[in-house]
This record gives C-alpha cells, structure tokens and sequence, in this order.
C-alpha cells in the first residue's frame, strides 16, 4: 500500500483485491484449521510415505563400513566427532595405516536402520580427508583382536582353553597369566564367556577390523596399494599387488 | 594491550610488498593467496597472534574493515558472501577473538554460506600449553565448518588458505577456517601460494546421473498437482533464472524457504512465497496437498516441515541437492537427482515431453491465496503495525533493495510483508536463527552491493541490542545503511511463546529498560529517528533513506502484535494458526 494511504481502515496486505472484511484485531482472516480439508496420507519419522495398514518401523541391523582416509592430524576426532554430533550408533571403531603412505583405513561397525547407514557413509563420505568409503556385505573377512589377563591359579587350563580358540599366551607369571584371540566377534565372545571361570582382571578389546573377500575392493574404485597420486619412487618402497595379476 | 613481544625475526623488519616483490614470509603468503583467490574486502579485529597477518596487509590492495566486534566480522563477511556471491573474508586473532568468530562461522554453518575465517594462533611450540590467549580453535570450530586447517608450516601454508578459500564455494557451499600460528605467519619464505584449488578428495558431482534425471522428468509429467520447492541452493549456484523458467514453461507454482526468499519473484502469479513455520497459508496448504514435490537445494529443515509424518504426506518427492548427504536425511527422497540445481533442472525440463496437466491444481492454489490472505488490522486508534512499517518501506524502496534482519518477529513480518523479487536481496539468520545477525549483516550486505542499491535492516529492540556496536563501523565507513528497529519492548517472539504455550508467564521476555535507540545512534553519529504513530511513517523513512550515511529508525510499535500464520513445532503445516485460540 502507498504510504500516503490513511491506514484508519483494514488494509489486505498482499494483494489488490477487496480489503478483508473480518481481520480479527490479533491475527489472520481464514478459514480454522478444522474447517480444511486435509489429506489421509501419513510419512514414518524416516520421511518415508507409509501405507498404513502394513506400516513398521524399520529394523535396525549391523553394518561394517570401511573408511579410506588421509593420515593426517584430526582425521580420527573428525570421524568421531562426526558419530557424536550427529547420534549414529557406533558399535567400535579401528584405525591403522595402509600401505599408502598418507593413507589409514578405519573401520566401523554401526547399528543403524538402513536410512541411517546410508546417512553414515554419505555424511562420511563428505569429510574432507576421506578419500573413499564402503559397506562391507557379509561374507567380508572381518577379525578382532582381545588381550585378556586371568589369574594364573590353573595354567594348564588356561592353556588348554587358548589353544581351543587358537589364541597365544603372551605372558605368564605366578599370579597372572595373559593371553590374546583374534577371531570374528561371536568367537571373541565365546572366549571371553570360556575365561570367565579363571577369573578375568583385565580386558583390552580392539573392536572388528575387515577387508572385503577376494577381488573386490573394500572401498569403491580402491586401487590396491596405490595412492591415487601413486608416484614411483614410492611403489618401489611399499609392497603393492593388483587384483589383476 | 598485554602482549608478549613478537619473536626476533628478520623478517619483520622490512615491510615488503608481496605483489611487487614476491613472498618472503608465511603471512605475506596468506595474504597473497587471498589476492590470488580474488578476495578484495576482509572484516576483522586486530590481535596478537594475528598481527603478523595485519602487518602484510599494510602494503597488499586488499580492503579490510574494522569490526567492532569478531561476532560482527563473521556476520559481516557471511552476508557479504550472501550479497556478492563470493566468499566473505574474516578475521581474528587466537582465543577470545576466535571464540568470538564462533556464532558466526556456525550461522554460516547451518545457511550453507561461502565463508573464510582466519584465525591467529600462539605459536606452534606452545600449542597445547595453555598459553595467554590459546583456545584449540579447530578442535572447537571442527563441527561448525566445513573443513578447518591447522597450517604449521610457512611454505605451505598459503595454498592452504587458497584451498580453504576455494573449498568453502564449491558444491554445497559453507565456511572453512585456518587456524595460523605465529611463528607460521613471521617464518620466512619464498613459496608463491598457487592458484586456489579445491582439494582432490573433495569430488562434487556437478552433472546428474541420466536414469535420475529420466525418472524425476517422468514423475513430473504425470503429476496433477505439482509444486516446486525452491530452497536456498537455488539462490547459491545461482539458478533462479533457470529454475523461474522451468516454472513458467510448465505452469508448475512455486514455493520457496525461507533462505530462498528472492529466488521466484514474490508478484509472480506462479509464487506462493515461502513455507514453514510463519510461512504463508497458501504455502501451506499447496506443501499438504502437492502430488508431487519438486525440491531443490533444500535440506527439509523442520521450521519447513513441521513434523516430517504430516510433511507433503501424499507427494512423491523429487529432491534435487548437489550434496548426497541431504538426500532422504529429513524426507525421504523417491527420486533423488545429485547435482547443481540449475544443472539438474535442465536437465529434467529437456527431458519432459510434455508439461503436467495442472490448471485445476493451479486454479485451487490461487483460491488458497484468496482464502488465507497475509493481513493484518490497522484501526486508527491502535499502537503502530510493524507489518504497515514493513510495507512502507518496500514502497518507499528501489525492487532491488537489500533487506537484512535480526531474530524474531521482526524477520518474519520482514520476510512476509516485504515483496522480494530479486536473489540476494534477503539477508537473514535461518538455520541458527542468530539474534543480532541483522546490524553486521548490513555492513557486509553495503560493501558488497552495487552503490545504488539500497541497504536497509529490520531489527528487534534485542536483537539490535546485541550487535548495534557495529553502527559505529557505519560511521566511520560512511556506510549509507538505515535500520528500522521494530521496537515491541519485548523480545517478541519469546513473549508470544510464552503467551501461547507458557500460559502467559512472561519471564524474562520484557524489554522496557533498552535505551533509547535513536539517541543511541545519534551518540555512535549516526542519524536517529523516533516514529510512535501511523503519520510519521512515511516521512521518517524519506528522511532515513536520503540522509546520506546509517541511521536508526526507532519504531515504537505494538507490543501485543503476534506473527501469523504459525505452525506450532512439529505440528502439521496444513493446520497452520491463524490466531492464538488455534494453537
Ligand atoms: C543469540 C540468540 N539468543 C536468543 C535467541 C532466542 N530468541 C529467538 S527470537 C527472540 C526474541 C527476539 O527479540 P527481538 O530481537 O526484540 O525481536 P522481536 O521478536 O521482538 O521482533 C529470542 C530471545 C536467539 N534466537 N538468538
């Protein structure tokens, strides 16, 4: 409206047409909400349209995904910051270095719906120091590691019991005897559960690290131990195969 | 000033410039690279660990504003970057001055706006000892940027404020920081930074996949009721033009955010202006009723969506984003196109054979734009309307005048009485809904600006409290700038929370003690003006607008008026308020 207007009547803001006639004193002319029409249709809280008579909630499962990363300061608390900020359910995490110099790969197992695990990978995949990122499926070859202490009261048992889950006795003393496993989680646990009965002091676990089975590549387009920029001076230093030879 | 003594070096004997004569020291690198990169305005205060960069720019082309306050350089460098479409500059010094960048850096954050903050740093060997004036700025700034660095070293470190620089613009876009520390900044060094490149492993997938763009093209044609979405990444990759003509072509109307407010010209009978919270009804209800939703650059924020369950519940959802991570985050995306929005949009417009049957739908949205109509009540004998305040202004202004706001009731009669018909005239705090963006904001949205486009903000009588320092900067820039506060003597938006949700228990929400704004502004030598009634309008805006430097526009207005249309938090966007009693 122009300005030279005498604002003494209602004034319809938006548009040329007829000045309202009802603009109530404290609000907007129009019909409540009750008198609209609205539509039946409903989303779950993924944002996803549901069909209400076989509606679920979606499952949570476990996914290992794998991340390549540049080896620089930061990238581990980036990763990890990036699990807290955002509330993704981390079950463990594991970070090494590869082949590649200025290379590490983490891998991380995550309990999430499907929705949220491809939040995870694409919210990963964003960080500026993650080169690539991948799920692994499940027949990947997956292992962690656990360093136990027991009491060392009855080594020959303890003994026997490392050697049935293919572990090694690292230390043994009088009073303690230590001993590692590596295997997938379900043996690590079972293991775990065997040296109950000696008496477990201490526990170290490292949480499941995994590589994918055979030719395919744990992160998409991963060239087997090359860096992208892979110059020669430096493939001459560090073993590299390919997956075609 | 309690400073400890800058550490011997040869280098700081000699002010040399770096354009005529090389680079002979980290800081000349930084600032080198800066010109490199086509940085020409920087806002920052000056500080200990930053002075080394300072030093360098004393002989460089570069501009550099003086803020007030660091809050005020991030906002200022945030809308300059808004206004000119390249990335804002920013300065501060280690600890309390990069603590103060933060509210800003995250603002960006949260708008997915092209920001550069540098930060100075104690130097490297007394990193982590807690030395005077050292906060761990990247470990602190690390969730609020895009990327930040540490540059350690001298004869890198001005690529990586060229990388930074770039990184901040490409794809989706949002502030980067490098942390310098001191000894980095006086060490010597004749490394000339590059070209500003953005790193390799930051790939971005420019142009969308074929069967994508196929099936959304499909989808579109055989909607009955389509409705585009016009987020903000329409604004940034600056695709209005194209985005506008996919809508006419086709007959498809619009809606936008509110971070896209601009993008579709508001007096386009296609423009339904912006949905969500404050949004229009007519927004609203086209949003409830669509078939098939076409957003693009949008991240489906909740103060657009309201609950997500009663979000678009019948439309199948095209979303176009060039950043994967947004896809199906909020909603969930039935045909998800990756890429630049002008590109993606093309793209599926060359891919349609035939627009979507939609003259019924269109005919119904025009009769929501009849039903629920943005109005509001002026009898003579009321306190003044800052929608009316609102309105007059638009009148009284150029159609590409900029409008920058605080946070609160102000921004929203801001951005709903207001007739935006330009991109990058909207200047606001969306994500972080930051008060106090406005006064800053308009320093930087008037440096960035062609000379004779007007700049004027609508401020709260809190928010303008909270950053109205920066009209100092005004004057000494003689930045010709006029905020109009919009003064309800509360700080409205709580106090309408409070009436409609806290059963009127108004704590802590009375703003009767704020000084008086307009001799605030006189004191800062700025121009002020006091307008109490409906008569004094119009003439104090002339006068605001044609006094040639800032001024303040005190508006003593009603304190009882409320923003509508709402939908309540998570409510249902089509049961939108129209009134207090419908909350
Ligand atoms: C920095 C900051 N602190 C607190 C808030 C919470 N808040 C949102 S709106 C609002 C009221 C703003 O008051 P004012 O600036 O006077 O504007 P009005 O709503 O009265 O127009 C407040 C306190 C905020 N958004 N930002």
């Amino acid at each position: 409206m122009s300005s030279d207007e005498t604002p003494d009547q209602q004034t319809d803001a938006r548009s040329d047409a007829e000045p309202h006639p009802e603009i109530p004193r404290n609000g907007l002319p129009g019909p409540s909400p009750d008198e609209r029409p609205h539509p039946s249709g409903r989303r779950n809280a993924k944002g996803i349209r549901i069909d209400p008579e076989a509606e679920a909630e979606p499952e949570h499962r476990t996914a290992v995904v794998s991340a390549l990363v540049e080896h620089e300061p930061g990238v581990l608390s980036r990763v990890s910051g990036l699990f807290s900020r955002r509330q993704f359910n981390i079950e463990s995490l594991t970070v090494g270095p590869t082949t590649v110099e200025g290379h590490a790969r983490i891998t991380l197992v995550v309990e999430e719906t499907d929705p949220g695990i491809d939040q995870v990978k694409k919210q990963l995949a964003k960080l500026k120091p993650v080169i690539q990122v991948g799920e692994l499926d499940d027949d990947a070859v997956r292992a962690e590691l656990v360093v136990l202490k027991v009491r060392g009261e009855e080594p020959d048992k303890v003994q026997a019991i490392t050697e049935m889950y293919e572990g090694r006795t690292l230390d043994a003393g009088p009073r303690t005897i230590t001993v590692q496993i590596t295997g997938d989680q379900q043996k690590i646990d079972d293991a775990i559960d065997a040296f109950r009965q000696f008496g477990i002091i201490e526990i170290a676990r490292t949480g499941q690290t995994a590589l994918a089975r055979g030719d395919t590549p744990t992160t998409p387009g991963e060239e087997p131990g090359h860096a992208k920029e892979s110059d020669d001076d430096q493939s001459d230093e560090i073993q590299t195969g390919t997956y075609d030879d | 000033m309690s400073e400890h003594a800058p550490p011997e070096s040869d280098a700081a004997d000699e002010s040399v410039g770096t354009t005529e004569t090389g680079v002979e020291t980290g800081a000349e690198a930084v600032v080198a690279a800066l010109e490199n990169a086509g940085a020409e305005t920087l806002f920052g205060v000056q500080g200990g660990a930053i002075m080394p960069v300072y030093d360098a720019l004393y002989d460089s082309d570069l501009a550099h504003v003086t803020m007030a306050h660091e809050q005020g350089a991030a906002h200022a460098a945030d809308a300059y970057g808004v206004v000119s479409g390249d990335p804002g500059v920013c300065l501060a010094t280690s600890g309390p001055g990069a603590t103060n960048l933060v509210t800003g850096i995250a603002d960006a954050d949260m708008d997915s706006d092209a920001m550069l903050a540098l930060t100075g740093q104690v130097p490297s060997h007394m990193v982590g000892s807690d030395a005077f004036q050292e906060t761990d700025t990247t470990g602190v700034t690390a969730p609020i940027t895009k990327h930040n660095y540490f540059a350690g070293d001298a004869d890198t470190v001005g690529d990586t404020v060229g990388e930074a620089f770039a990184l901040s613009a490409e794809g989706r876009p949002g502030p980067t920081l490098v942390d310098l520390p001191k000894d980095t900044t006086l060490a010597e060094t004749d490394r000339e930074p590059g070209p500003a490149e953005t790193p390799e492993t930051y790939q971005v997938e420019e142009t969308p996949d074929d069967a994508e763009v196929e099936a959304a093209a499909r989808a579109v044609e055989r909607a009955e009721k389509p409705l585009l979405l016009f987020g903000g990444g329409v604004v940034k990759s600056d695709a209005c033009e194209v985005a506008r003509g996919f809508a006419m072509e086709h007959g498809i109307p619009v809606a936008t955010t509110m971070p896209a407010i601009g993008s579709m010209p508001e007096d386009h009978d296609l423009c339904l202006s912006w949905a969500g919270m404050h949004g229009t009804g007519y927004a609203n209800m086209a949003i409830t009723h669509t078939d098939c939703l076409v957003a693009v650059g949008t991240r489906f924020d909740d103060r657009l969506t309201g609950g997500v369950e009663t979000f678009a519940p019948e439309a199948e959802v095209v979303h176009v984003d060039i950043d994967p991570a947004e896809i199906s985050k909020n909603v969930h995306a039935d045909y998800p196109v990756v890429g630049d929005a002008g590109t993606a949009i093309e793209r599926i417009d060359a891919e349609m054979d035939r627009s979507p049957q939609a003259r019924e739908w269109r005919d119904q949205c025009q009769s929501w734009q009849d039903e629920y109509p943005m109005a509001y009540a002026t009898p003579d004998d009321e306190p003044l309307k800052p929608q009316f305040v609102v309105e007059a202004f638009d009148e009284a202004t150029d159609d590409d005048a900029i409008v920058t706001t605080g946070v609160g009731q102000h921004q929203m009669w801001a951005a709903q009485f207001w007739t935006y018909r330009s991109p990058r005239t909207w200047v606001s705090s969306h994500g972080l809904g930051t008060m106090g963006y406005g006064v800053p904001a308009a320093v930087g949205a008037r440096i960035a600006a062609e000379d004779d486009q007007q700049v004027v903000c609508f401020d709260g009588d809190g928010s303008f409290l909270m950053t109205m320092q920066e009209i100092s900067v005004a004057v000494r820039e003689n930045l010709d700038i006029t905020v109009a506060v919009l003064n309800n003597r509360y700080i409205g938006m709580v106090r309408q929370w409070q009436d409609a949700f806290f059963e009127g228990r108004q704590m802590a929400a009375d703003y009767d003690w704020c000084p008086e704004f307009d001799k605030l502004a006189e004191a800062f030598g700025a121009k002020g003006l006091r307008v109490d009634d409906y008569d004094e309008v119009a003439d104090a805006i002339e006068e605001a607008l044609d006094y040639d430097g800032p001024s303040v526009i005190d508006f003593h207005i009603d304190p009882a008026e409320n923003v509508y249309p709402m939908v309540p938090s998570g409510g249902a966007n089509g049961k939108f308020a129209l009134s207090e009693d419908q909350l």
